[in-house]
């Protein structure tokens, strides 16, 4: 998924859905939630726009199911404010909200049926008994699920049983959905086939989705944005290729891909370019973009593997290359992963597409190859 | 349990034998003919005028009929006291007092039911004289007794079925509009209603059969069958008791086992969904 959105970024293509940012939809303002000594998440302030997707990706802990459930309201904020819709959301109750949650166990009613799941929200808002019939039979057909609605939760498979629960929450006509995990208990296959249903659902019904996931993948094929949080606190904020190719710190650029740190020290701080010097590296890297920090000051250039190129001959020089010996050659398929060892000792991932087929032509085992990229290429990062 | 060595089936054999080989003895002498209990009457035997005679026993009769309606009350009861126990202990996360509570609950599991027995007597005798309430001892004392001690039992059976269920399934309901009575009464109870009826049943046996802790709050007029057979034994054994020990067992035994395959269906569901979810992980 990295490969797709980088592609996008060099080609000048923006983000796959533009995300309309005069409709403001939920906002979070300086939200903090602390059980008793813990932190979960730390003065988080956030606004989502209606009808985007927005992923909180992080790893386990990082504070992102605690923020979805006070927006479900089943925790409340310690301090801060939680606006949906533009109403404060402090004294309503989770079942008053205009919210619907897709829980990461689905947590299906083993007792009740496919259909009497679906009903079972509607059922609540004591509408007439046509009308509950009517909406459980458009939604169970939406999600492809007519012909199992008499079946009991344990007699269907796990993408059933994720369509169902999307269904249930759904069929309320929410104007915001939130999902945890949606698809973390689904295999690899099923996955990305889910991944493109549950798009195409949200664009047909125009709902809001706020999407908690660890899956970097995941949050790149969904979201419209993704906000990266660490340790309770929104890291950054940003359109999957924001945060791909200009991450704002080592976290960010190390969590989403696989990313060639070099540790160093700015020698060269001009507006349209810097000039960076580190011990991993016989040459300086350049850099042709200005960055703002402290001349002198310890930075990191970040690059990404599939932006180095890797070669047999000696590249023009002087900066922006490096010499090793090829470690290790994962084969993928469709791309390779070398691991190559700099002379100075440091070890560079690249990647490459196989877009040749003879083996011959390829770069093996213990061959001492030329690593070079482009001055656009490095990010660098000053945290 | 490959080899069945003879070891083992003898071990299988005197486990059993000593067990049941007394039950057993009891119900086969419960159709003897003779009226020694010890002697076989081999001529007229199997009959069932024991059981024939227990009917026409007034005395039995009522203690009987006493008996049911006590345990069917102090099971109706035990049920909601010990539900809203194990709910308290098993949803409302950590309080102040939560191990206390816990252990209180539990306790009466454990406790010499002499000792339960008599602090219930001194407790009641003290009301008495204070409220004037509740008037001299019988049913209502004997009912309070037996709740007391078999409440536990049903938050013990309540509390594992609440650990084992998904906290998410309320949520769900709640996100789902759902108020929390609704919740309550739409998802929580129908899912922990086979633990319901199983404690339900498991107090209903406990208070049957209780003998020592009834003594000690009966009143005059008010005897419990076990009471009825224990005072008719010391005054020597009659084979129309071993007719109504065999009944009464077949009672405890109905009830312990229904509540035992009600608890085996749920747990095998349990395995079942656990083994469902993990076969969709891969």
């Amino acid at each position: 998924m990295g490969e797709r959105q980088a592609s996008n970024a060099v080609e000048g293509v923006g983000p796959p859905r533009p995300v309309d940012r005069t409709n403001e939809y939920v906002r979070i303002e300086h939200v903090t939630k602390r059980f008793g000594d813990f932190v979960a998440v730390d003065n988080v302030s956030l606004t989502i726009f209606k009808g985007e997707i927005f992923c909180l990706l992080g790893g386990s802990g990082c504070g992102k199911t605690t923020l979805l459930r006070m927006l479900a309201g089943f925790e409340s904020p310690t301090s801060g404010r939680i606006f949906i819709d533009g109403q404060d959301m402090a004294d309503t109750l989770p079942y008053e909200r205009p919210v619907n949650m897709m829980f990461q166990s689905y947590a299906l009613f083993p007792h009740m049926t496919v259909e009497g799941n679906v009903a079972f929200g509607l059922e609540q808002e004591k509408l007439p008994r046509s009308e509950i019939a009517e909406r459980v039979a458009a939604m169970l057909d939406i999600v492809k699920l007519k012909d199992l609605a008499k079946r009991r939760p344990h007699q269907l498979s796990g993408g059933q049983r994720q369509r169902v629960a999307l269904a249930r929450a759904l069929v309320k006509k929410p104007k915001l959905l939130l999902l945890d995990e949606p698809l973390g208990a689904l295999d690899k296959k099923l996955r990305e086939a889910t991944q493109f249903e549950l798009i195409n659902l949200q664009e047909k019904l125009g709902v809001t989705f706020v999407v908690v996931t660890h899956d970097q993948e995941e949050a790149m094929t969904l979201a419209s944005r993704i906000g990266v949080m660490d340790r309770g606190e929104i890291v950054q904020v940003g359109t999957p290729t924001e945060i791909y190719e200009y991450p704002n710190s080592k976290f960010v650029a190390d969590f989403i891909g696989s990313v060639n740190m070099f540790e160093g020290r700015m020698v060269e701080d001009e507006p349209d370019y810097v000039r960076i010097e580190t011990p991993e590296l016989p040459c300086t890297i350049f850099v042709n973009h200005g960055i703002s920090a402290a001349p002198r000051a310890a930075v990191w250039a970040a690059i990404r593997p599939e932006k180095i190129d890797i070669a047999r001959e000696e590249p023009p020089g002087p900066d922006n290359r490096a010499r090793g010996v090829v470690r290790d050659v994962a084969y993928m398929g469709d791309m390779s992963v070398y691991l190559v060892q700099l002379d100075g000792g440091k070890m560079v991932r690249v990647t490459l597409p196989n877009s040749v087929r003879q083996l011959s032509e390829r770069i093996s085992w213990d061959e001492t190859v030329w690593l070079s990229w482009d001055a656009s290429s490095p990010v660098v990062l000053t945290q | 349990m490959k080899s069945r060595s003879l070891f083992r089936r003898l071990a299988l054999f005197f486990g059993f034998a000593f067990l049941y080989v007394p039950i057993l003895s009891m119900i086969v002498y419960s159709f003897n003919n003779s009226r020694l209990v010890t002697v076989w009457d081999a001529d007229d035997s199997p009959t069932l005028k024991w059981y024939r005679a227990l009917l026409s026993n007034d005395q039995i009769l009522g203690a009987a009929w006493l008996s049911i309606k006590v345990a069917a009350v102090t099971a109706t009861g035990a049920v909601i006291l010990g539900t809203l126990a194990g709910l308290v202990l098993a949803r409302f996360g950590p309080f102040k007092g939560r191990t206390l509570l816990s252990g209180m609950t539990t306790a009466p599991l454990v406790m010499p039911e002499v000792i339960t027995g008599l602090s219930l007597l001194l407790l009641f005798v003290f009301l008495e004289q204070l409220i004037g309430w509740p008037q001299g001892r019988g049913f209502v004392t004997i009912t309070i007794a037996h709740i007391t001690f078999s409440m536990a039992y049903v938050t013990v059976v309540v509390q594992s079925r609440l650990a084992t269920f998904d906290d998410s399934l309320e949520e769900a309901a709640m996100d789902l509009g759902a108020r929390p009575a609704k919740v309550f009464f739409r998802i929580t109870l129908p899912l922990i209603l086979p633990a319901i009826l199983s404690g339900w049943l498991l107090a209903f046996t406990l208070s049957w059969d209780d003998l020592v802790i009834s003594q000690f709050v009966a009143g005059p007029g008010s005897t419990t069958l076990p009471m009825v057979v224990f005072s008719k034994v010391r005054l020597g054994v009659s084979p129309d008791i071993n007719a109504l020990a065999t009944i009464m067992v077949m009672i405890v035994g109905f009830g312990v086992l229904v509540s035992a395959l009600y608890m085996r269906r749920q747990e095998r569901r349990v395995a079942l969904e656990a083994q469902m979810a993990r076969a969709d992980k891969h």
